[in-house]
């Protein structure tokens, strides 16, 4: 540790300012313009570097690490290719709102501008992509900047800060200061919730008689579920949630709702369909929620709290907004809110008929192996507490319909910019955040490819991650979207004969792997997966190739017209 | 509806960028932008010009406040306010012109900044609409080249 007032050169400055920023690990990889800084980490112990295989399996274990802790991810990366494999992974951060610090190398500043050696305007290309990005001129700014960096990506709305550290600046020396406090005159979020608002919103709720809650990953972020919890259920109102708030409220409570939107639970949709007030919290009315915007909660009045002014009225125009932090939203709301409650016995009848009605089933009795089979026997195995990270695709809604989430940060998945490849390294760099509670990955066939090479930083470091491929030989989600509405024409979706032996695949990266094609040694493995704690084990689950995502909205569809089974019902599975 | 939003943002490189990049990646309208000093050297003041209805123009305000860079937003539109533009302006001069185009740089009180034998250069400075009007007028006599500097905004003093 070094104090403020010693010469220290740019790495040295680099590495105590993470210190001070209670950094524990750095996903990362070197290169040219990071050698000074390599340097200096050769002797730095209590900050821990994990080499990854590809820059881009770095964001995404800095995304996963820092959805399962609420701590900034930290990644580290050499100047141009470096940089731009990193683009993938601080778009999906961005889009889904998580903390991340993103360190680039560059070439030396008197290089900049000349298409040097290895040179990228990485600043340039991240820009619509950031919260906020930097380019560091002077080995004097360096300590400011990453303090600036560090509050920003973790403070008001979090979001992905770059920054960019030239060759020089690493090599440069200056007297170290480090700030205590940072001043960013352009960042004042509103954390505070307006308290006529939120007394409005009260009136409004006292007196609803179908008040339906909408939970997003805002209120994960603000750690608010303890406020969630204990309003919903002191109000008597069921709670459904987006991808991203699965967990905030416990899945197995009966006011949970489960999810809503494209795959969501029917008994949501005609919900939101039919509640009077709405009360959306943490949550931007993506479209994948939404459906036709024009029939989203048409009799409802809105209320619609968010930290980030510009979700409010952005894609619809609500009756309520109530900007500010959610928990801080969800406290107040609590205490404005009377605690004679309306009675709600008709409303809440009303959603277990419609529970009834369409549940969320699949076919147990003809032997076949199901992903919703493997997931539910997950679920169960693991009593709703695991830490679970999917991929992109048929296999993440089914996760979303069949894993009972109990607890916050409990999912994390690529909902924003849907990045296939993202599941493996999330899940290396959960585990990293994580260790009261097993990591469990669904990946596709398809995604998994995308990062298969993370599997070596998973063995080197003997993360004990589930690694249980849902392989259904295709390219799921599109297939399903080719049945349903482009002639069954399985255009490029269909893997059989170009999948590798996953098997084998997992066992040369000296991956334990064992092969799932029944129900029954689907059930075998996962126990023995979820008992072996000394690495990363792989599951190749051979499950079913066409089967289908139900129930579903069609694109641009009605939320409450939901299609329940396949159109054709010849279709060859 | 036209508006014209004046901001106050960090004067740092790429504040300008960040800016345009943020109205061309969500899909605003950006008529016209232009960006100097203050009387403070660390803050410069845009000046923005866009056509959105209200409900856009609420989204852009508020897109604007997010950027880092940014320290107030002010919509000048329903304010009382002046609004200033510059154009530039090379035309052909003939002798048979000549006269003419003097009559009307006077007109719009135009300034004659260059004169060569067949080429006359003015300046000219008001609302856009006046410049508007003013290239209008102009067009007939052959312009050669004109430059606008976009609108510069503030507030009117109490
Ligand atoms: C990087 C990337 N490329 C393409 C897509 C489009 N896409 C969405 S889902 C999907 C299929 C995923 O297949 P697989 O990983 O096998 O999962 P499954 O749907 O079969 O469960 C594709 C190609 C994407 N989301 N991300
Ligand atoms: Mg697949």
């Amino acid at each position: 540790m070094h104090s403020s007032g010693q010469t220290l050169n740019g790495s040295e400055i680099f590495f105590e300012c993470l210190r001070r920023e209670n950094v524990e690990y750095i996903f990362g990889y070197p290169g040219g313009s990071l050698l000074k800084v390599y340097e200096t980490l050769y002797d730095i112990k209590d900050i821990k570097h994990i080499l990854v295989r590809h820059e881009q399996g770095a964001t995404h274990m800095a995304e996963g690490y820092a959805r399962a802790t609420g701590k900034p991810g930290v990644v580290l990366v050499t100047s141009g290719p470096g940089a731009t494999n990193t683009v993938t992974g601080i778009a999906n951060a961005y889009m889904d709102s998580s903390p991340m610090v993103v360190f680039t190398g560059q070439v030396p500043s008197s290089l900049i501008g000349n298409d040097a050696f290895q040179e990228a305007d990485i600043v340039g290309i991240t820009r619509p992509i950031t919260k906020h990005n930097f380019l560091v001129k002077d080995v004097k700014e360096l300590a400011l900047t990453i303090r600036k960096a560090f509050f920003l990506a973790s403070n008001g709305r979090p979001g992905p800060v770059l920054i960019d550290m030239p060759k020089d600046i690493l090599n440069a020396s200056c007297t170290f200061h480090w700030p205590e406090t940072v001043e960013i005159r352009g960042f004042k979020p509103t954390i505070t919730c307006h308290i006529n608002q939120v007394e409005k919103a009260a009136h409004k709720i006292a007196k609803a008689k179908r008040p339906l809650l909408y939970i997003g990953g805002g209120v994960i972020s603000a750690e608010a579920s303890e406020e969630l919890r204990t309003f919903a259920i002191q109000q008597n109102i069921p709670v459904t949630m987006t991808l991203q708030g699965l967990g905030a409220f416990p899945g197995n409570h009966p006011l949970s709702m489960g999810m809503l939107g494209m795959h969501g639970t029917y008994w949501s949709n005609q919900a939101v369909n039919a509640c009077d007030v709405l009360i959306a919290v943490g949550a931007r009315f993506d479209d994948r929620v939404t459906g036709k915007i024009e029939t989203f909660a048409p009799n409802a009045f809105i209320i619609h709290n968010d930290i980030d002014p510009t979700n409010v009225d952005k894609n619809i125009k609500v009756d309520l907004p109530i900007v500010g932090d959610a928990k801080d939203f969800l406290a107040k709301l609590l205490e404005e809110t009377p605690e004679t409650v309306e009675n709600r016995d008709s409303w809440l009848a009303d959603i277990q008929s419609w529970r009834e009605l369409c549940p969320l089933t699949y076919n147990k009795e003809d032997g076949a192996l199901r992903t919703e089979y493997v997931i539910d026997e997950v679920s169960k195995q693991t009593e709703g507490n695991a830490v679970v990270v999917t991929d992109v695709g048929q296999h993440q809604m089914w996760t979303s319909q069949y894993y009972t989430f109990r607890n916050p940060r409990s999912i994390i998945t690529s909902g924003g910019l849907g990045t296939m490849g993202f599941g493996l390294p999330a899940a290396i760099g959960a585990a990293f955040g994580i260790s009261d509670r097993p990591v469990i990955l669904f990946s596709g066939d398809g995604g998994i490819m995308m990062n298969i090479q993370e599997i070596v930083t998973a063995v080197h470091y003997k993360t004990p991650i589930k690694i249980f491929l849902i392989n259904n030989s295709f390219l799921g989600m599109v297939r399903q979207w080719q049945e349903l509405f482009h002639k069954e024409k399985y255009s490029f979706t269909d893997l059989g004969e170009s999948n590798p032996d996953f098997v084998k695949v997992a066992e040369a990266f000296r991956c334990k792997a064992i092969l799932a094609d029944t129900p029954e040694s689907a059930k075998a493995a996962i126990k023995e997966a979820l008992a072996y704690n000394e690495g990363p084990v792989f599951v190749d689950f051979r499950v079913m190739k066409k089967d289908m995502v139900f129930p579903m909205v069609p694109a641009g569809g009605s939320i409450s017209d939901m299609l329940l089974a396949r159109l054709n019902p010849k279709t060859m599975v | 509806m036209k508006h014209i939003i004046s901001v106050l943002v960090e004067n740092k490189f790429g504040t300008l960028n960040r800016v345009a990049t943020m109205f061309s990646a969500r899909g605003f309208n950006l008529a016209s932008i232009s960006i100097g000093e203050t009387e403070d050297p660390e803050i410069s003041r845009m000046t923005i010009v866009t056509f959105a209805d209200d409900q856009i123009i609420s989204q852009v305000i508020k897109q604007l406040n997010r950027l880092i860079d940014t320290i107030k937003v002010t919509d000048l539109t329903k304010q009382p306010h002046v609004e200033r533009e510059l154009l530039l302006m090379t035309m052909k001069l003939t002798k048979t012109q000549q006269h003419e185009i003097f009559e009307l740089i006077n007109v719009f009180k135009g300034k004659v900044v260059d004169i060569k034998q067949k080429s006359i250069t003015i300046e000219v400075i008001g609302s856009p609409d006046k410049i508007n009007t003013t290239i209008d007028i102009f067009k007939p006599y052959g312009i050669k080249e004109l430059a606008r500097s976009g609108a510069v905004a503030i507030h009117r003093g109490e």
